[in-house]
């Protein structure tokens, strides 16, 4: 449609889409490319006082070191404020909130799909409406039971939280996948003899792998991008990235190390642009899906 | 399904849901009806030998431990903390009120109460940022949409990244970029040609960073599933709308924005929820001088070395009730709709 139409579109207009686009293509790409390269200056470039074309020939980086970049940003994050603990900390923090939530949810949105019972549908608006709950609020009402039961800190009692805050998200994306799988299929499953469960395991599962990825990618985002939680759930020494950077703040500006931050940042942003540029069609599918039937 | 296999199955995803998220809400209820215990003071006479005695007041450091030790949540304080100064300030409120200063004055003067300065901030950042998102986003669209395919995947890709940052680390991107030494913040000064115009000395800067940080991250959404919805506008009812001699406009007014409508029900729905929680930007632009909203006041009343549970409690009750009042229009129209299919 877009073709045929185009032949017929003025050259004025045409212009103005293509600068509307290279002008947002802009707007969303240079804030990161900026970041990422300034990440290998130092501090007197990347916040230069005398103009920003320092930031991009890297005058006093090569002053200070003698080459155009340094890692030493890197060096400071990594090694010297400990941020491989933190990165370490992320890597189990968004493994287990991606399975656990995908477990629990597929059950559970599995059930939802076939009851068609009222309590079924109210399930599903409770969930929405806990879905809408800020995460701040539900923290709020953590903290004086998980210091009385001793569980503050430690990143299982984070796990379960995030895992439970993700719940409404995942059994409404997985409840409108299962839906599009047609009931003929387990149902004469269970017919030849199986339970509800045998059928689940050997008709379903096998079947439900697309809209799990979809669903995944998203368990994993909320698990890796949430402040809320792991800021006021995790002891310092089991901090994840993203609370690590925003403390990582406060002493770094005394001491002058922001490169520290900066380049903290980066490396906390490298995992998203590997997950965009591998999933970009999934992640499409499951904004548009949820969407399109919700 | 049988109820019995129904609960079966969802029983785990249930028991999370209700143990940490409808119990920590009840938890939430109850705290903002306590606050901490006061210092337990003892009486104590301090004898000179030559000075005589002399009775004083001091804290009695171990009673006020043990007397927190047992009752965690502080004694018992009922509405008082709702109508605080931090919070509904209805003291003061009355106070300006009933003043005859003028009403600018007024206004002023009620912002300055950190409750309505949160409140009036997170109210603003979602009715600005959700339609001017939604508006770019869905421009956005149409212009992908008249591009040749092979450009359509890359675009996709990097309008994808604003959308799938963290909060935290978006922010601290642009604040970056917006600190006087920083490429844009030092372009605005020249700009202004003001050598003293930063985000820490201008509430107007602030404002405009946050939101302007809001559409930034909010557009990619919207753009997404406007996008898709073009594809299913049906071919049919765009070419007779041609051959009527409707315009690019009036196909755009009559065809496509009527068959996008419930799409941008469902984005409009989705992103105010997701607004009204706004908190990380305030903490990656140090924007608490400038402008604070409802989450990160409850965030500001939990961290720090007192944690004031009970301030903390209200706010959330607060914010909750906010909540549900911008979901009851969805809340309602699903129970008619429930109503109706029961009768």
């Amino acid at each position: 449609m877009s073709e045929a139409m185009s032949h017929k579109r003025p050259i004025l207009l045409n212009t103005l889409i293509y600068v509307f686009i290279i002008l947002w293509v802009i707007l969303a790409a240079v804030p990161f490319l900026w970041t990422v390269w300034g990440s290998f200056k130092v501090e007197a470039d990347f916040f230069s006082r005398e103009s920003w074309w320092n930031a991009i020939f890297g005058t006093s980086t090569v002053r200070q070191t003698g080459e155009a970049f340094t890692g030493s940003g890197y060096y400071g994050a990594w090694i010297t404020r400990d941020f491989w603990r933190a990165a370490f900390n992320t890597v189990i923090v968004t493994i287990c909130v991606t399975a656990i939530s995908l477990t629990l949810g597929t059950l559970g949105g599995y059930a939802l799909a076939r009851s068609g019972r009222n309590y079924s549908f109210w399930i599903l608006i409770a969930a929405l409406v806990f879905r809408a709950m800020p995460h701040i609020t539900l923290v709020s009402g953590y903290l004086l039971p998980f210091f009385q039961l001793n569980i503050w800190g430690v990143l299982p009692t984070s796990i379960i939280v995030l895992v439970a805050i993700n719940q409404p998200f995942t059994l409404w994306m997985l409840h409108s996948f299962f839906l599009s799988i047609p009931k003929d299929l387990d149902e004469s499953a269970m017919v030849d003899g199986c339970t509800r469960f045998q059928a689940f395991r050997m008709v379903i599962m096998p079947v439900m792998w697309p809209g799990l990825v979809t669903t995944g990618l998203f368990s994993f985002l909320l698990g890796y991008n949430d402040f809320a939680v792991t800021a006021m759930l995790l002891s310092a020494d089991n901090q994840t990235m993203v609370p690590k950077i925003s403390s990582f703040l406060g002493s770094i500006q005394e001491s002058g190390n922001v490169m520290f931050a900066v380049a903290a940042v980066v490396s906390a942003t490298l995992p998203l642009f590997i997950l965009v540029l591998v999933f970009q069609r999934q992640i499409v599918s499951g904004l548009t899906a949820g969407a399109v039937k919700g | 399904m049988p109820h019995k296999t129904f609960f079966a199955f969802i029983l785990p995803s249930l028991i999370a849901m209700v143990l940490f998220i409808a119990l920590p809400i009840v938890s939430v209820v109850v705290q903002s009806l306590y606050v901490s215990h006061e210092q337990v003071m003892v009486e104590v006479e301090n004898c000179q030998p030559f000075g005589g005695c002399s009775k004083e007041l001091r804290v009695d450091t171990e009673a006020t431990a043990a007397l927190r030790e047992e009752q965690p949540l502080g004694r018992f304080n009922g509405l008082a903390t709702y109508v605080n100064r931090a919070h509904l300030a209805t003291d003061e409120l009355g106070a300006i009120l009933a003043s005859d200063r003028d009403l600018g004055t007024k206004m002023a003067q009620i912002l300055n109460l950190p409750f309505y300065k949160a409140l009036i901030f997170t109210l603003v950042y979602c009715f600005v940022v959700t339609p001017l998102a939604m508006a770019l986003g869905f421009a956005i669209a149409l212009a992908v949409n008249a591009l040749p395919k092979v450009t359509k995947g890359p675009i996709i890709f990097f309008s994808l990244l604003p959308m799938i940052i963290t909060p935290l680390i978006g922010s601290l991107i642009l604040y970056w970029m917006l600190s006087p030494n920083g490429i844009l913040g030092a372009t605005i000064q020249h700009i202004f040609n003001d050598p003293t115009l930063s985000l820490r000395a201008s509430p107007a800067l602030t404002w405009g960073a946050l939101l302007t940080y809001g559409v930034w991250t909010n557009a990619p959404f919207s753009f997404v599933v406007f996008y898709a919805g073009l594809q299913t506008v049906p071919g049919d009812t765009l070419e007779s709308a041609m051959i009527d001699g409707a315009s690019r406009w009036e196909r755009i007014r009559y065809v496509i924005i009527p068959h996008l409508a419930p799409l941008a029900t469902f984005v409009a729905l989705v992103q105010l929820m997701d607004n009204f929680r706004v908190f990380e930007p305030i903490v990656g632009f140090s924007a608490e001088a400038n402008a604070t909203s409802l989450s990160w006041l409850i965030y500001n009343d939990l961290s720090g070395d007192s944690q004031q549970f009970g301030s903390a409690g209200a706010t959330s009750v607060l914010t909750i009730l906010g909540v549900v009042i911008l979901l009851s229009p969805v809340l309602i129209r699903t129970w008619r709709e429930f109503k109706h299919k029961a009768v």
